[in-house]
């Protein structure tokens, strides 16, 4: 069976002849795998997550969805495939938390259908497994930080779509919120079997949730495998400059890492 | 209106409710004036259109600044409203963005000189005007788009204020150059004047606005995904790009026909979007159309009063849609800022 989402040789500047934002990253994200993509800022995460959605189109290698190559597919075929969640989500305009959601089955409608009943279902299930429900007909602006990214996540879901590619899906929340997100995509990836691609700072967020990792630098990939045998005091410090305890925790069950110095 | 009915409902609904405005406008408007008239005599068959005054004074004195209204006022309203839903700020209109006067030195140039063409049935001054809304319009979004990411609501308004004063400099300056007959009818349509005096500018009008509508009323769906984010939309399955290039030329065109017609008129763009949102809510399939039509009626509203406030001396009516929504605009901004 195809891996979920591959990356081979991927290359990409944003400017011609300019550095390479993403260099010659070759990357298997299995089905069901939740996969961190962890680098210093600059080191090509955001980039790399955009080449794997479709969104920018590499320059030389090429990126396969369950063993397509994207260029053969069409815009709306990949967005059934694969849901993005950016980092976080501004509108001017006053929608509710429903219709935000519903903005998820674009991909599945033609050009000038409406969402019937059927949509309709899907939005709120993925509202429900969201655990937002209640908020249905709320003004989406004037959630919290972390229902709004439920939302969105739940928008994300209501695309139907096997693959969640997330950037920095807790950048700006804060502590308790962060931990929410957390076990909603663990729970999302255990029970729907969403497959996932992370990206994130937040190493302990990447050590509790992910199965494995990425570390990225100067867009070109520095490991890649088990969380368990990639996350250690070298990694941190290759990828941070940072001096690290890197630790299993005995009550989170999960690997740590305490920062203690630059190196 | 916001929830339970299905969105197919809830456009059927808002069609209809304002839809009924609009024609309700449309009917009402030119019974105001000097000569009092009655619709039921209006289309009274069982007198001949020769001998009934009423019908004279309705078809002719006042139904074409009646319809040069609704089309001005819908044209406006929807250019706001695709603005609005491209740049994400609420307060983009024409006027506010500056693509109102290059509309307007367009339609000027044409008028004060004389320039009579016609291409594909699109008359001398609707076509000057898109070609100015579309100049102005590719300057703000070259600003707009040399830092994509980072383009604050503050620069594009900033921009707007900046290109409305240059372009202002050079349409006072053709003022100058025009003989005074010319000055004069200037004026008063760069004031806002709906005073067509027939359906022919009317008529002319009709072609860019039907295309403009066309191409726009395909994009309410992308216009809902866009406004939320463009990355998120082209995640979707938008072909962001393309639904740019379409929005953008959709409101150059509807602006170009409505300014045409009407002159400047200022905050309609605002206006109207803003109060159909708290009637409708922000889905595009139902804001679109609605702005369409209570744009229609809204004008023809602000015409009436410009028509007969003041008794025999008429104001030009964009100095009502000015003075309406100048406090407007204030409120929406410090409301943004707070």
């Amino acid at each position: 069976m195809p891996a979920a989402l591959e990356a081979a040789h991927a290359t990409f500047s944003y400017h011609r002849d300019g550095a390479r934002a993403v260099d010659d990253v070759s990357i298997a994200v299995p089905r069901g795998a939740i996969v961190g993509l962890l680098g210093p800022n600059g080191s090509g995460k955001t980039t790399l997550l955009r080449l794997l959605a479709g969104t920018l189109t590499a320059s030389a290698g090429d990126i396969r969805v369950q063993g397509e190559p994207l260029p053969a597919l069409s815009r709306r075929e990949i967005a059934r495939r694969i849901a993005v969640v950016p980092q976080d989500t501004h509108t001017a305009f006053d929608f509710s938390v429903i219709e935000i959601v519903l903005m998820g089955r674009y991909p599945h409608l033609g050009a000038f259908e409406l969402e019937g009943a059927g949509d309709l279902t899907i939005a709120r299930d993925a509202l429900a497994a969201t655990g937002m429900s209640a908020l249905e007909t709320r003004p989406f602006n004037a959630l919290s930080g972390g229902e709004k990214q439920r939302v969105v996540i739940a928008g994300a879901l209501a695309q139907r779509a096997d693959i969640l590619l997330l950037d920095e899906p807790t950048a700006s929340l804060d502590l308790a919120f962060q931990l929410e997100i957390t076990s909603l995509l663990a729970e999302l990836n255990r029970a729907r079997g969403v497959t996932m691609v992370v990206s994130t700072h937040d190493l302990n967020l990447a050590a509790a949730l992910c199965t494995e990792l990425v570390l990225l630098k100067g867009g070109r990939v520095l490991a890649h495998g088990p969380t368990e045998q990639v996350l250690d005091a070298a990694a941190v410090r290759s990828l941070y400059g940072v001096d690290a305890d890197v630790v299993r925790h005995p009550r989170a069950g999960h690997l740590t890492v305490v920062p203690l110095a630059r190196a | 209106m916001r929830a339970r009915e299905g969105i197919r409902a809830r456009i059927a609904i808002v069609v209809a409710v304002f839809g009924a405005m609009a024609a309700a406008a449309i009917l009402l408007a030119p019974l105001v004036g000097s000569t009092p008239i009655r619709l039921t005599r209006v289309f009274d068959r069982s007198i001949p259109y020769a001998d009934n005054v009423d019908a004279q004074v309705f078809f002719v004195a006042r139904l074409p600044r009646v319809v040069a209204a609704a089309i001005a006022g819908s044209g406006l309203a929807v250019a706001g409203v695709v603005f609005q839903a491209l740049l994400r700020n609420p307060l983009a209109s024409p006027d506010t963005l500056g693509v109102a006067s290059g509309a307007t030195l367009g339609a000027m140039l044409v008028i004060t000189f004389h320039l009579g063409f016609e291409v594909l049935g699109i008359g001398a001054t609707p076509l000057a005007a898109f070609a100015g809304s579309a100049g102005a319009l590719a300057i703000v979004y070259a600003i707009a788009a040399a830092r994509r990411r980072g383009t604050s609501a503050m620069v594009l308004l900033l921009a707007g204020v900046a290109l409305t004063n240059v372009l202002g400099a050079v349409e006072r300056f053709i003022q100058i150059i025009a003989d005074y007959t010319e000055t004069l009818r200037n004026v008063r349509w760069m004031m806002g004047s709906l005073d067509v005096g027939g359906y022919t500018e009317i008529v002319a009008s009709l072609v860019p606005l039907s295309i403009a509508f066309a191409v726009v009323l395909s994009l309410p769906r992308v216009l809902d995904l866009i406004s939320v984010g463009a990355d998120a939309a082209e995640a979707r399955g938008v072909d962001v790009r393309r639904a740019e290039r379409l929005a953008l030329v959709g409101a150059s065109l509807s602006t170009g026909a409505a300014v045409s017609l009407g002159g400047p008129l200022p905050f309609v763009g605002i206006i109207v979007p803003h109060i159909v949102r708290l009637l409708v809510g922000a889905d595009h399939r139902l804001v679109l159309p609605a702005s369409a039509l209570f744009g229609a009626a809204f004008l023809i509203a602000c015409d009436v009063v410009a028509r007969t406030a003041f008794g025999a001396v008429e104001m030009p009516v964009g100095a009502v849609t000015a003075i309406l929504g100048g406090p407007f605009f204030l409120w929406l901004l410090f409301r943004r800022l707070r």
